[in-house]
């Protein structure tokens, strides 16, 4: 296997940080300011996708930043698995660029230079998660992330950011200082090393009780990826602007948490570790947990975005249980589901903001009739729709087939049961939103029959992600080889 | 040219001269202090250095002043151990002094002397108890660093008198108790300097006088650092003492304390006397439990910005015993560790403590309202001094933080494991909420639209201090690695 | 009582030591205070000095001066000097420590009107 020393994936991920700067200082002047946003957006994608070939021809891309302490290093490599999660991030940071301009400029927010620098910043702690080296540089990321994305969260500085805004770090910092940490450093101090490897680190060294405890601190820790109960800054977050709310709770800060989890799972614990313990059937149950339980929620909400939310939380949880199933066809679906998921909840997400900036309206409610208002959006609210419940032909089809073959693969037909029920209801949260947006009487429509969609720049992305997902029905490539060589690397053939 | 050799006692003349001379200058003219006492402490940095590039290339030096051998001399030893702590002294002292102009101006334009005076040799105190290698001479540099900070911390005026007061009078008890532990040694030994008791004292491990001698001294320096429940006086004195007093007591005054008691552990009593012979380990990890938890809890229920760190204070000196008491080779490590990173941590807090005391006249966290409009560079330098509190990556709090929980680990003692987490939960806390309330308020509408608040920054004088001190809280991070290889590896005793 | 007696310099360095922790903990008044502390710094005092002493010993002076070989010098024949310029520097620092101390209730007094605690901590509020 190929290993390339280049400090490609520092840079890809310092690019957005450095970027920072001349945002602020063209702060006065908004279309320089978010002519350096996309600068930036456009060196890291072309850094991540040039990395590209190398990870697909089976090699790493590797560099280390700075040993701090024996065994403690500042370092990054870009494989398989890492090179799926930083395409998605760098390409879904150009689109929401686009739609951000778009609907900060369209509601005149407030404060609109620390929002672009912000978003950079929280960009530049994504990759950097992406390609950690070890759970060190993780962690060091992890913790950049939250605190980058707090002033975005919290963008309105009212009383229910503020509150909202507190949820949301009660829950990330407490989590991560209160359980990855020991849990980091007890791993640290029974293997002296927190590199990643394909076996894990952890096996043979301690009890299996202590096994267990570890595993649970991480899952629970990170509580990025929503595991039920640490779910609870989802919906809070959700005072954010819509753009925020679009990439950093569909995309950026919740695959951060399953990524990191999917991390510790394959590369600290070891799939071989994990199946010897029997340790997989308990983290299918509390994955399963919160897949019926955000789901059944989600149908009684009103609030687009928190509906969207707890579809969030299930979907997430997805994710957790292909990891969970540890065989290697789940593992596949749940990485490919970090991709698929990403695209379809970004379009709903979208489509959301969209709605608020054209109509002022956030409630399910108040949405009857808006159909053959904003036809574009809604279309593009169906696939989106589509995509999340899986339905072919949308990109979600193929992550949840991976996931329904994982599960017999691995014997786990309650497991079989649990997904398909869950994307019923999935079906029976989404649909109605779509169906009642069309199909009423005139007298029931609460909007005038004329077309007025929201502006180009909110409209323009939401339908590129739109396509993209059916797009990656027909072609899943490179997500689908990126998976399968990840899921290769950490199953050992 | 001066002679290398002559460094170590050149980081505690200049400042002692200078103190003298910048008396006299201010007489003549006050303008001349600041620069003077600059001057001063800049070239006591710059020994300071000069010794820990020595110590680095050529290990422990002795250094005997006015050339008399011990044990009839007093010796001046510089180790890996105190080389370090030097360097940070005499940092923070300069740091401090710079970022001091303007608070001395508006608090007490009077005594602007005084104060300079005073300043360099509080300073010259702290530095002569970091280098010297005799018992004795340790006690009375302790008593000129107290003294002189008796003084400062009064020239609060109003409630500081009292604290000060009160801390005059818990301080000579703890000195006090330092100097009758020096004296039962002195009578078991016949000898006061440090190497030599550390020789001769194996023989004696058994007998009560010893462990009287061990009890009063730790006992001392306890006090002198505020170590739970010691602690009383700390709270009031610190809050109430003026900014510029505080800038330099807080983070260096209990910080050189655990160094003592870390010199008195290891240079005088012996590892394997206060870790085998004494059976308080396990006490002292648990009172240091007590103090993390509780320093936390107090901090916590504090409405007075100032106030809550000096009981961040208390709970820091928690870190430092206990994990010097875990007696494993990564707890004392991370202690010693602490020492450097929480002096700058600390100093970055109460310099932008003085930043808000200059610019809006109190210190409540009612004052903190809407300072990331008015001055988003501070708090921004503010932010970093608070991440390394609350233990993020990669602020160097977090790597002393990372050596002392896993110390504790070694050392199975998962009560001070626990603490140390709660505290970071803790500090996150109090620090978000002062993030809150700067951030937050003075209430807008709802997007924010509030009247357009014109950017006031601190003066320069006070903001880069204040920046110099965040960058080298990341700088102290990232190296943190050279400076236990180099330095702190050495410092920890053998054989444990 | 045997111990008592042999040992008598430690009991009043003791009693003298207790005596001035109990003035300056429990008494209200500043001064008094004050004076505790003055009378545990002599405690310490009292304590170094006796340490030196030594039955039928006289003064370190070394009477029959430098460099006399066969006139050797017998310890036992000398006070040890060595405690006793130790306090000279502790007598220092302790009058320098009550030069502060009533510095600072001088000023409390100027201020308050009062050396009691209790009336100052009332006035403070």
């Amino acid at each position: 296997m190929e290993t390339v020393v280049s400090i490609k994936p520092l840079l890809a991920s310092l690019v957005s940080l450095v970027a920072v700067i001349p945002i602020v200082l063209s702060g006065k002047r908004p279309n320089l300011r978010e002519g350096w946003t996309f600068l930036a957006g456009l060196i890291k994608l072309g850094l991540v996708v040039s990395m590209l070939p190398v990870v697909l021809a089976g090699g790493t891309v590797q560099y280390t930043l700075w040993e701090v302490l024996p065994g403690l290093a500042i370092a990054f490599k870009a494989d398989a698995m890492g090179m799926l999660f930083a395409l998605i991030a760098a390409t879904l940071w150009l689109v929401t660029s686009a739609y951000s301009i778009g609907y900060m400029r369209g509601l005149h927010e407030h404060s609109q230079t620390r929002y672009f620098s912000f978003f950079a910043v929280a960009l530049s702690a994504t990759i950097g998660v992406a390609f950690a080296a070890n759970l060190f540089t993780l962690y060091l990321f992890y913790e950049m992330l939250s605190l980058a994305t707090y002033p975005l969260v919290t963008h309105h500085q009212d009383g229910e950011a503020r509150a909202s805004g507190r949820k949301y770090l009660t829950f990330i910092l407490g989590t991560s200082i209160g359980l990855v940490l020991p849990a980091m450093l007890i791993v640290y101090s029974l293997t002296g090393t927190l590199d990643f490897t394909a076996a894990g680190i952890l096996s043979g060294t301690t009890t299996k009780t202590v096994i267990v405890v570890l595993l649970l601190m991480f899952v629970f820790g990170f509580a990025k990826a929503g595991i039920m109960p640490m779910h609870g800054w989802l919906p809070a977050a959700m005072v954010a602007p819509t753009p925020v709310s679009a990439l950093l709770h569909a995309v950026a800060v919740v695959k951060v948490g399953v990524f990191s989890i999917f991390r510790i799972l394959t590369g600290i614990f070891g799939v071989d570790l994990l199946r010897t313990l029997g340790l997989g059937e308990t983290l299918c149950v509390i994955a399963s947990i919160t897949i019926l339980a955000a789901s059944l929620i989600a149908l009684s909400q009103d609030g687009l975005k928190r509906r969207l939310a707890f579809s969030t939380i299930g979907q997430l949880s997805y994710i957790v249980l292909g990891a969970a199933l540890l065989s290697p066809k789940g593992m596949v679906g749940g990485l490919l589901h970090i991709a698929m998921h990403a695209f379809g909840k970004i379009t709903l997400f979208f489509c959301a903001g969209a709605i608020f900036v054209a109509t002022g309206k956030k409630n399910i409610s108040e949405m009857v009739g808006i159909g053959k208002r904003m036809p574009v959006t809604m279309i593009a609210f169906l696939i989106g729709s589509m995509s999340v419940i899986g339905i072919p032909p949308t990109g979600g089809f193929i992550s949840k087939w991976h996931l329904l073959l994982g599960t017999l693969e691995a014997d786990q037909l309650p497991m079989l049961v649990v997904l398909l029920s869950s994307s019923l209801l999935n079906a029976a949260y989404f649909l109605p939103v779509f169906y009642r947006a069309f199909f009423c009487t005139a007298e029931e429509s609460l909007f005038p029959a004329k077309i007025e969609e929201a502006p180009a720049w909110c409209v323009a992305p939401l339908v590129l992600t739109a396509l993209i997902s059916v797009g990656l029905f027909f072609n899943p490539q490179p997500f689908l080889r990126l998976a399968e060589m990840a899921v290769q690397f950490c199953v050992g053939g | 040219m001066i002679s290398p050799e002559q460094y170590p006692v050149l980081i505690v003349v200049t400042p002692l001269l200078s103190a003298f001379l910048i008396n006299i200058l201010g007489n003549m003219d006050k303008r001349f202090c600041y620069p003077a006492t600059l001057l001063a402490l800049a070239g006591s940095l710059a020994a300071a250095v000069g010794t820990l590039c020595r110590v680095a290339n050529e290990g422990v030096i002795h250094y005997r002043v006015g050339g008399w051998p011990p044990p009839f001399g007093i010796e001046y030893v510089v180790d890996h151990l105190n080389a370090l702590v030097l360097v940070v002294v005499a940092g923070v002292a300069l740091v401090a002094a710079v970022a001091s102009k303007r608070s001395v101006e508006e608090e007490f334009p009077h005594k602007i002397t005084q104060f300079y005076t005073l300043f360099v040799l509080l300073t010259t105190g702290l530095l002569g108890m970091t280098i010297t290698g005799d018992a004795f001479n340790l006690y009375v540099l302790m008593e000129i660093a107290a003294l002189t900070n008796y003084a400062l911390i009064a020239m609060g005026g109003n409630r500081a008198l009292m604290a000060s007061f009160n801390y005059v009078v818990v301080g000579t008890i703890g000195a006090c108790f330092y100097l009758l532990g020096v004296g039962h040694l002195y009578i078991m030994t016949g000898s006061l300097n440090m190497a030599d008791i550390m020789t001769i004292l194996p023989s004696l491990y058994g007998t009560n006088a010893i462990l009287v001698a061990a009890i009063l001294m730790l006992l001392g320096a306890w006090i002198k650092m505020a170590f739970f429940p010691l602690h009383g006086w700390l709270p009031n004195a610190y809050t109430y003492a003026p900014s510029a007093t505080s800038s330099l007591v807080a983070p260096l005054m209990t910080k050189v304390s655990v160094y003592i008691m870390i010199r008195v552990m290891f240079s005088v009593l012996g590892a394997t006397y206060v870790f085998t012979v004494l059976p308080v380990k396990e006490l002292i990890v648990w009172l240091a439990t007590a103090a993390i938890v509780g320093g936390s809890l107090f901090a916590l229920s504090q409405k007075d910005f100032k106030r809550m760190l000096t009981f961040l204070i208390v709970a820091e000196v928690g870190y430092m015993v206990g994990g010097a008491w875990l007696a494993t080779e990564r707890g004392i490590t991370g202690a010693i560790l602490h020492i450097v990173n929480d002096a700058v941590m600390t100093l970055c807090l109460f310099l932008f403590s003085a930043i808000v005391v200059y610019k809006t006249k109190g210190h409540q966290l009612s004052n903190l309202e809407g300072m990331f409009k008015k001055m988003p560079l501070t708090m921004t330098a503010f932010a970093v001094g608070a991440l390394s509190m609350i233990g993020v990556p990669p602020t160097a709090g977090f790597f002393s933080k990372w050596y002392l929980i896993l110390g504790g680990i070694d050392a199975g003692q998962w009560q001070f494991v626990v603490a140390l987490l709660f505290s970071s939960l803790v500090n996150a806390v109090l620090f978000f909420r002062i993030f809150e309330i700067a951030y937050y308020e003075p209430h807008s509408d709802h997007h924010g639209h509030s009247a357009p608040v014109a950017i006031d920054e601190a003066p320069m004088s006070m903001l880069l201090p204040l920046a110099v001190v965040a960058v080298a809280i990341i700088m102290l991070g990232l190296y943190s690695g050279e400076i236990v290889t180099t330095f702190i590896q050495h410092a920890v005793p053998a054989g444990i | 009582m045997e111990m008592l007696l042999a040992k008598y310099n430690y009991w009043i360095y003791v009693t003298l030591m207790m005596i001035g922790i109990y003035a300056m903990i429990a008494k209200c008044n500043l001064m008094k205070k004050i004076i505790g502390m003055s009378i545990f710094q002599t405690a310490i005092i009292v304590f170094y000095v006796s340490i030196g002493a030594k039955k039928g010993a006289t003064i370190p002076i070394i009477a029959h001066g430098h460099g006399v070989a066969h006139e050797a010098v017998r310890v036992a024949d000398y006070v040890n000097p060595l405690p006793h310029v130790l306090m000279l520097t502790a007598i220092v620092v302790g009058v320098g420590t009550l030069g502060v101390a009533l510095a600072i209730a001088m000023s409390i007094h100027e201020k308050y009107g009062s050396l009691e605690e209790d009336e100052i901590l009332e006035r403070q509020e």
